[in-house]
């Protein structure tokens, strides 16, 4: 299988100051597809800024990282603007919905911004196809502010995939969310890659991790693991399982 | 991006925060009210000077005859009788660009028509007079012809107000009034022309062939006036030459001494007074367009207060691949949206403005579709102009920082 991203010796180093930060020091990764990835690390082991390498939202200092075949660590501000239209869905800790916006629209934006014309019509269909394949079908008129927690970060997901990107990227998606709504989020996510998405997610919650396929650690700007998960979590089963709790719970109270 | 996409957002964000976008297009609209409603007051009294100037006539230059020195003794303007009927008809003949010319007599005299009577100045002049030098049109009946002039008949067309006083009943064609115990007929009725410049009422007047006039009634050989009327407007001081050469020939004027008689062009004072309401219009309009600006200060305020505010929601934009350009368009496109509907408010405020002005104060007002087109146009550049900055601004943020923008 051919590689979605290849990073070739990639290093970023920040100027703060006088003082020169070296956030990520020399990191060579392949991800291919299908693949479901956990980049790990506490925090200022340099995960943060990797992950805003492999979003394209910042450049490394040195270094290659083609994705998709296309080597984007020396494109402008505008061609990385139009490989995140094209090529990565974001899904965020904080859900980054647009307030007093529906979701339906929330869902649209980033097919508003794509270089190639879609008509309203076709638009609002793709719309509604990504918030069905996250199970929210019948919330597309609701806003944000009458969605709970994980149904916003179904949002999320569901904008994140309305291009028909290369990469989902995601950044503590279950960060803001209780147990229960994470490993609801989890399994949206192993759905999503049995579909054949590949899937990066950044974190530092070890039990989330383990709903992925593999594995990577850095540390201080390092990768210093890189293994795949030997006893991978199914979100039903844990699900399942954390409802029995539940329910326990409340016959005991 | 598509732009109706663009316009829909900035519609729902001024939505938003609809206190704070009506109080910024207060600014505008008042500057634009403000603007259209001082254009129409300086426009209206414009209008006003040169319907006065139309109702003099067309390029009119009146020869008076003038002062003399009669052994270190001056006669005023007018007394000292020294144009003839001859100097009339020779500038008629002998200087170019000549529309029309008409010697000139006056007197007053109280004038009977049966029951009625009336005080008011008789006046003697050329066939060209009305229809040509003052552009006057009949309301009745007929005016004199060459005919009459050349026999000095005893014939007059009356003006309205001397029609009205005579005849109240009207029906003054054909009948006859004594000037001076002198049987006249009236042959016309003139169309009222108003108020003069100097408060006269025009209308209050007897018109008569100026032969009539000197023979019957006023009893002189020499004129008072010569009206002349030029061809063209940038012809007027070629003819003012031309009869000072003119005259001066046929008075035996030596080089160096005095004229004996005055040429004016009432369009000079009109000319004052005009540049004097194109001042006060430049002023009020200049007022008018400072709270202009100051109303795009105000968005320019608001669109910068607006930017660190969706500082997030520009991050999110920017992440799901929104050029810096989609973004500078789409702040652009809300400043110009608040600055062009409060243009449009601002028209409407101004028109209205400008009615109360003449309803209440019976100020003239005139509003022109020029000032409302241009004040439009005008409304929509200070929003360019005044929320580009803003815009750039949220188009140059780095998506990781607007993203983590608390």
């Amino acid at each position: 299988m051919k590689p979605i991203i290849k990073l070739e010796d990639i290093h970023k180093t920040y100027q703060t100051g006088e003082v020169e930060v070296r956030a990520v020091r020399g990191v060579s990764l392949e991800i291919h597809q299908g693949e479901f990835v956990a980049l790990m690390g506490a925090s200022g082991s340099g995960k943060s800024t990797m992950m805003n390498i492999l979003g394209c939202l910042d450049r490394p200092t040195r270094g290659k990282y083609f994705l998709d075949d296309i080597d984007v660590s020396q494109l402008n501000r505008d061609e990385l603007a139009d490989i995140r239209n094209q090529k990565i869905g974001f899904v965020f800790q904080g859900f980054n919905l647009l307030s007093r916006t529906s979701a339906l629209e929330n869902v649209e934006l980033p097919m508003l911004y794509t270089r190639q014309r879609l008509n309203g019509e076709s638009l609002r269909e793709r719309a509604m196809q990504a918030l069905e394949t996250v199970g929210l079908g019948d919330r597309a008129g609701h806003s944000p502010n009458q969605l709970s927690g994980g149904q916003q970060q179904r949002v999320a997901i569901a904008r994140a995939l309305a291009n028909r990107p290369a990469l989902l990227l995601a950044d503590e998606p279950t960060g803001n969310l209780d147990t229960r709504t994470s490993v609801e989020i989890m399994g949206v996510f192993q759905k999503l890659n049995e579909q054949g998405i590949t899937i990066v997610m950044v974190t530092h919650e070890l039990d989330v991790a383990q709903y992925t396929k593999r594995m990577i650690v850095m540390r201080d700007g390092r990768v210093v693991s890189d293994t795949p998960v030997a006893r991978r979590l199914n979100a039903e089963d844990e699900l399942r399982k954390v409802q029995q709790e539940q329910q326990a719970a409340q016959l005991a109270g | 991006m598509r732009y109706w996409a663009i316009i829909k957002i900035a519609f729902r964000a001024l939505r938003r925060n609809k206190m704070r976008t009506i109080l910024t297009m207060l600014g505008i609209i008042i500057g634009v009210g403000a603007v259209i409603a001082m254009v129409a007051l300086g426009r209206a009294a414009k209008t006003q000077i040169q319907q006065r100037i139309a109702a003099l006539g067309q390029n009119v230059v009146v020869v008076f005859s003038g002062s003399i020195n009669r052994n270190g003794v001056f006669t005023g303007f007018g007394g000292a009788g020294t144009l003839t009927v001859e100097d009339a008809l020779a500038i008629q003949n002998e200087v170019p660009n000549i529309a029309a010319v008409s010697p000139e007599v006056r007197t007053s005299a109280q004038i009977m028509a049966g029951e009625n009577n009336w005080s008011t100045s008789i006046t003697g002049e050329s066939v060209d007079y009305l229809p040509i030098i003052r552009q006057w049109d009949l309301a009745d009946g007929d005016t004199f012809t060459e005919a009459d002039v050349r026999a000095a008949a005893k014939v007059c067309v009356l003006g309205k107000t001397t029609a009205d006083k005579l005849f109240p009943d009207g029906g003054a064609v054909g009948q006859i009034i004594r000037i001076k115990n002198v049987p006249v007929k009236v042959l016309g009725v003139l169309t009222p022309k108003g108020v003069s410049m100097i408060g006269q009422d025009q209308d209050d007047t007897v018109i008569v062939p100026y032969t009539t006039g000197m023979k019957r009634f006023a009893g002189v050989t020499m004129l008072r006036t010569i009206n002349v009327s030029v061809t063209s407007s940038d012809r007027v001081a070629d003819v003012i030459d031309g009869m000072t050469q003119l005259l001066r020939q046929r008075h035996r004027i030596q080089a160096g001494r005095d004229d004996d008689f005055i040429i004016r062009n009432p369009q000079e004072y009109f000319a004052t007074q005009n540049a004097a309401t194109d001042t006060m219009t430049a002023l009020l309009a200049g007022v008018a367009t400072i709270s202009l600006i100051v109303g795009g200060i105000g968005i320019m305020n608001i669109m910068l207060v607006s930017v660190t505010e969706r500082t997030r929601e520009i991050g999110i934009r920017m992440a799901v691949g929104a050029r810096g350009r989609d973004i500078l368009l789409q702040f652009l496109i809300e400043a110009v949206t608040l600055s062009s509907i409060g243009g449009i408010l601002g028209i409407l405020s101004g028109i209205g403005g400008a009615k109360m002005l003449t309803l209440i104060k019976q100020w003239p007002t005139q509003v022109s579709a020029n000032s409302i087109i241009l004040a439009f146009l005008f409304s929509a550049a200070v929003g360019i102009f005044f929320g580009f900055y803003p815009a750039r601004k949220a188009s140059r943020l780095d998506p990781i920082d607007a993203l983590r923008y608390e």
